[in-house]
């Protein structure tokens, strides 16, 4: 009954008030600047679940000769190496990205041109690390 | 019209008493964060193709079993602020939020643990 009440009361107070509605994902035009804040949560997440490919290495690392070949062999495969260049691209971004945002904390790059600059720094910046980061993985023999 | 001024409102770190802990932390992890990932990502290129007793002596050593247990601790703190955020925002019901923010915090508590604790064992054993 009470939840009811509650419900009801709510309506009322949303059907006087009238207030701006924020515009609907479906409809709007997408920008770099929203795909980019999206982006920023999306890798978040990639990457608090990537830490399980990390702590399942070192782990097998501590585990011995056999256990860190088996999960040598698991990165090394081609599914392990896709899933694997997948996180390495959001690592990337949300670093970059990162940095971004602690510029803007300091009060920098808020004017909407630099807004706009800085964004396209971040995605070049992020897919130029990535490849770097594979080739020097494949042809570099290491750094 | 409040005759506060903003310091003053400020200093009285809002009614949970914790003012902008977690925006700071937040910010703070993101700071270590930044030379300790380029330095795990080049470490672990630099390590293409090693074997296990190459791999047992470059974390095992004291220096980088150091950077790696600062990695580990500011990656998962890192982590769970961002994820307790997005939950923050994205649940709906005030029980599924808190049960959801319970196990995210446990699990990053757990994985954390068996990360520094494997280096560790690298450390001491190696």
């Amino acid at each position: 009954m009470r939840s009811l009440w509650v419900s009801s009361r709510e309506e009322q107070f949303m059907a006087t008030t009238n207030r701006p509605l924020s515009p609907h994902l479906q409809v709007y035009r997408p920008q770099l600047t929203s795909v980019m804040s999206f982006t920023h949560r999306a890798t978040g997440i990639a990457l608090a679940v990537g830490t399980l490919l990390l702590v399942y290495w070192l782990a097998a690392a501590a585990g011995g000769p056999e256990s860190f070949q088996k999960a040598q062999a698991l990165i090394g495969s081609w599914f392990g190496r896709l899933l694997l260049f997948g996180w390495t691209f959001a690592l990337f971004y949300h670093l970059c990205n990162g940095i971004r945002h602690l510029f803007w904390d300091g009060g920098y790059g808020l004017e909407l041109p630099d807004v706009y600059r800085s964004g396209w720094m971040v995605a070049a910046g992020s897919a130029a690390l990535t490849v770097l980061a594979w080739l020097f993985g494949y042809f570099g023999g290491g750094l | 019209m409040s005759l506060r001024s903003p310091l003053a409102r400020v200093r009285g770190l809002g009614s949970a008493k914790e003012g902008v802990a977690h925006w700071w932390s937040q910010r703070m992890t993101a700071v270590a964060l930044v030379p300790l990932t380029f330095w795990f990502v080049a470490g672990v290129i630099s390590h293409v193709g090693a074997d296990h007793t190459e791999m047992a002596a470059w974390i095992g050593s004291p220096v980088t079993a150091s950077l790696f247990v600062l990695l580990i601790a500011a990656t998962f703190y890192h982590a769970y602020l961002g994820l307790q955020t997005v939950i923050e925002d994205y649940f709906k019901g005030e029980a599924t939020k808190i049960v959801t923010l319970t196990l995210i915090k446990g699990a990053c508590f757990l994985l954390a643990l068996i990360g520094i604790l494997s280096v560790l064992t690298l450390l001491f054993e190696g």
